[in-house]
């Protein structure tokens, strides 16, 4: 095979990332050939991962460790198993034919090269989801997929509804993430490594009180990904985006990657009465919303987006159940349900893109015109139904098998979902394809072939799927089943139909309802929308209500602190440093005070008169101009200060600080077209004066009573040791600022970047006063530096 | 203020200047200086060179927005940190190498070009500051 298993590994999670970004020039290069020549990379990857099946297979699994290690317990690590192939496969393959079928899809559009672009990253950031194996990593990914999800899913920026669901997809799935990378945590710190095979090893059992904050923080994580209740809303909004995208993310990978997450943690945290409680629950709940929601729609899109929701509540409810037959109904539900929905959305597309609408009580009689598309979406019906030879019949086999009797809620609530399920396929299927042909704005005749092949690959391995169910078992249905209940699975699923066994009779109870379902819809629809009508309220509209909220609240805050008035800001600051002063030192009146008793040569003293001969000019000054020289003498005579005990560097500094203080101070001036001369009240002269001595005595006191102790010299004599052999500088202080606090340094420079900017554009705003007559102050301050 | 000594002594001061900031500059690891403070001298010789001979012609000369030349400082400041990847040590880790030319040896280290992007930044940060402030006909264009 390929030269290293582990190059081969990280070269399938880098590749789509590459493409990605050679998308849009290739695009120009290439034209209408790019889907094909890009879709070569997922399809590549496939081909990787169908090969590496024979090495997976029954409880094999590859762990592959990339280095270098970004942090000592955190690499690039993967792990190849059942569950993390049968996922890797689904992408890719699903993945190649989107690829092509964007092409004819957007065909045109004048930014498809981005597009492509998004959706190949979107590609490695899902592989990367589900190959990892540290915690951080996977976390990386799993906020990677929200990333690129909302730049789909805002992919036509122009229209507003499309950017709402953009940022509310990014909301619910970027604050489930938090919630999951704090589950990652709290893992973390109890079982003391970041790889979930060696926590899936590990004996160490976790702890009574942190299991349940674990579990919920990561079901909060998993519910919001996989869309379940009542975190559901944003996934049929997430609808805005172009169909292909609806395919490939928001039905058959990315909503899944909650479902993968609990598959893959359910050795760890499965198998309490808790996780089966809390995942039946949801899961079931969401079931039964999402299938009814569904039924409520008549737009293709809407009604898919909504059984996606229910079909992922019926993942969740299996995964919650835990039995091995029920590991096994999750994965082959799994695999059937990315099959036949990815086809049924791009039938949708195709629909919408032939015929320009996608309402189902506007279609008909389509099935002349486009048969190839007909077919495809039967077979796909055909499998979501669950009807033989279809692995979809299999897979609702499987799920009647996996619940007893005696659970008699979730029995009924599994066979009404799936009744509903199957009765909103008919209507997809029927209602637009027969009938009588109804007009449409364009002309209806069958898509191109880079748009069928997509979907008509997908039908047929639905249903290939179930005919070779006993290779099926093997290669993917086992090693998956084994990789998630940890223990090797015996593939049983096949063809020998017990015709009186309950499950079969509830297959069959499961189609006459569906039956019922389609017969009835348009009674059920109507009696919904009344419903709904009814309530006025929803998750949808609460979510708005939240984030406008959320702005207003901002909008109050800031208008509280941020008033504009240069006086108040300043006066508050001060008083708030002398707060900071004088506070600890009245609390703590036990601070002695040491004054000082050595004496001053007649230099120093001359020092000390410029330096109060400056504040005193300040003080008297006439004009604000004369006030800000004085200043700077002032500043000067610190700065002899610090030279003359033997501060070189500070001294250095303190020094080009005032000068450079002075000249903006005095450049700030000629712009804001202030008096001349500083006129005051008396009664803000007498305020700012007692505030300004605050600070100053303040200062004063404060350093008197620092002296008075004696310093801790740990630090120094570890700068001192250390600053030759190790960091090989003699300036301590500068080894200081570039080495030893290199990081803090780093900050620093930001900061005082990021004030020039702030400068630059308050500047920039004054040159046009027509926008803003007020003047507006720069705030120019200079920032001194201290070392040390 | 703009006179004709001014004027005509101006661009030799601030050629010295710059010079003299960069020296300070390397010789910070020894010897009191460093980037901060380079930026600093270099920053005001910028001042001075605009208040001269006006901010057009500094402009004019400097071909490249100080801003972005601060921009520049803090990706090589950020930069430098990076090499200790290579050696798997944390980032920020102070490597050197002591080249050997002749008699005299060269230390070259990940800390000097971390001072550099630091001298970069103040200097950008301040020319701008100074040079945005100086423009008589308000903003920059």
């Amino acid at each position: 095979m390929v030269p290293s298993i582990e190059t081969a590994v990280l070269l399938t999670v880098l590749a789509p990332f590459l493409a990605a970004i050679l998308a849009p020039a290739l695009y120009r290069v290439a034209g209408g050939l790019t889907g094909w020549l890009l879709a070569l990379v997922p399809l590549g990857i496939c081909a990787f991962y169908a090969l590496s099946l024979i090495e997976v297979s029954g409880l094999e699994t590859l762990p592959v460790t990339i280095g270098p290690a970004v942090h000592a317990n955190i690499a690039l690590n993967f792990y190849l198993d059942g569950l993390s192939v049968t996922f890797a496969l689904l992408i890719s393959g699903i993945g190649a034919l989107v690829v092509i079928y964007s092409g004819q899809y957007l065909k045109g559009h004048e930014h498809l090269g981005r597009f492509y672009a998004f959706l190949l990253a979107f590609m490695g950031a899902m592989l990367g989801l589900v190959l990892a194996d540290n915690m951080v990593v996977l976390f990386t990914f799993w906020e990677l997929t929200s990333v690129t999800s909302f730049l789909l899913i805002g992919f036509d920026h122009k229209r507003q509804a499309a950017r709402r669901a953009a940022i509310q997809a990014l909301v619910v799935t970027g604050g489930g993430g938090l919630a999951l990378l704090f589950g990652f945590v709290i893992l973390n710190m109890i079982m003391g490594t970041w790889d979930l095979s060696s926590i899936r090893m590990s004996s160490q059992d976790l702890p009574a009180q942190a299991y349940p904050i674990i579990l919920t923080l990561v079901l909060i994580g998993a519910f919001t990904k996989s869309a379940q209740f009542p975190f559901h809303f944003w996934l049929p909004n997430a609808m805005e985006a172009p169909t292909p995208v609806s395919a490939f993310l928001h039905s058959a990978t990315m909503v899944q990657g909650g479902v993968y997450l609990l598959a893959r943690l359910s050795p760890t945290l499965g198998g309490t009465p808790m996780w089966s409680f809390w995942l039946g629950l949801f899961g079931g709940v969401t079931l039964l919303w999402g299938a009814i929601a569904a039924l409520r729609q008549t737009d293709l899109k809407q009604m898919l987006a909504q059984s996606t929701v229910a079909s992922l509540g019926l993942s969740v409810m299996l995964i919650g159940i835990g039995s091995e037959i029920a590991i096994t109904a999750m994965v082959a539900y799994l695999v059937t349900h990315a099959l036949y929905k990815a086809a049924l959305f791009l039938i949708a597309g195709v629909i919408d893109h032939e015929t320009g609408l996608r309402d189902i009580t506007a279609l008909g009689g389509l099935r002349d015109q486009m048969a190839v598309s007909f077919i495809a979406a039967a077979l796909a019906v055909v499998a979501m139904v669950g009807l033989p030879p279809a692995l979809g019949f299999l897979a609702k086999e499987e799920i009647y098998k996996a619940v007893s009797w005696f659970d008699l809620l979730q029995l009924l609530t599994l066979v009404a979902g799936n009744a509903l399920l199957g009765g909103l396929a008919l209507l997809i299927l029927i209602k637009p394809f027969m009938g009588a042909p109804l007009p449409t704005p364009k002309k209806p005749h069958e898509g191109p072939f880079g748009m069928l092949l997509g979907p008509v690959v997908l039908a047929l391995a639905g249903i290939a799927a179930g005919v070779m169910v006993g290779w099926l078992n093997l290669a993917i249905i086992g090693p998956t089943v084994a990789a998630i209940t940890g223990h090797s699975a015996e593939p049983h699923m096949g063809w020998a139909i017990n015709f009186t066994s309950m499950a079969f009779l509830l297959s069959v109870a499961t189609w006459v309802l569906a039956g019922v379902v389609f017969w009835r819809a348009d009674m059920l629809r109507s009696l919904l929308r009344r419903i709904e009508a009814r309530l006025a309220w929803n998750l949808d509209k609460g979510f708005d209500g939240a984030l406008f909220g959320l702005i207003r609240l901002a909008g109050r805050v800031t208008r509280l602190w941020h008033h504009g008035r240069l006086e108040i800001y300043l006066f508050v600051v001060f008083v708030m440093l002398a707060a900071a002063l004088l506070g600890p030192l009245l609390a703590m009146n036990g601070l002695a005070i040491a004054w000082p008793t050595a004496g001053l040569t007649f230099y120093e003293w001359g020092v000390v008169a410029l330096a109060v001969a400056g504040v005193v000019a300040v003080l008297l000054a006439r004009s604000r101009l004369i006030a800000v020289v004085s200043l700077g003498v002032q500043g000067l005579a610190v700065a002899m200060i610090y030279l003359l005990f033997g501060a070189p560097d500070l001294a250095f500094t303190q020094l080009m600080v005032e000068i450079l203080s002075v000249v903006i101070l005095a450049l700030v001036m000629t712009r804001l077209n202030l008096e001349k001369r500083d006129t005051r009240e008396l009664e803000d002269l007498f305020r700012d004066g007692i505030v300004a001595l605050a600070c100053g005595v303040g200062a004063t006191l404060l350093l008197l009573a620092v002296l008075a102790g004696t310093l801790p010299t740990k630090l120094a004599d570890y700068f001192t040791a250390n600053s030759v052999p190790v960091a090989h500088g003699h300036n301590i202080v500068n080894v200081i600022l570039v080495d030893f606090r290199g990081l803090d340094t780093l900050g620093e420079i930001a900061v005082v970047m990021t004030a020039g900017i702030a400068v630059l554009a308050l500047l920039r705003r004054r040159a046009r006063p027509e926008v803003e007559p007020e003047p507006q102050r720069p705030a120019s301050r200079q920032r001194g530096r201290k070392a040390a | 203020m703009n006179t004709l000594i001014f004027r005509t002594i101006a661009p030799a001061l601030v050629a010295v200047m710059l010079v003299f900031s960069v020296f300070v500059l390397l010789r910070g690891h020894n010897e009191p200086g460093g980037g901060f403070i380079g930026g600093l001298i270099a920053a005001s010789a910028i001042a001075i060179y605009g208040m001269a001979s006006g901010v057009r012609e500094v402009r004019r000369a400097f071909r490249i927005d100080p801003i972005t030349l601060a921009g520049f400082g803090l990706l090589v400041a950020g930069a430098a940190g990076l090499a200790s990847f290579f050696y798997g040590v944390p980032y920020l880790t102070g490597l050197w190498s002591f080249l050997q030319v002749g008699e005299a040896e060269i230390a070259l280290s990940t800390p000097m070009v971390f001072d550099i992007g630091v001298y970069l930044v103040v200097f950008g940060t301040i020319s701008a500051i100074a040079l945005a402030l100086e423009d008589q006909d308000g903003g920059e264009d």
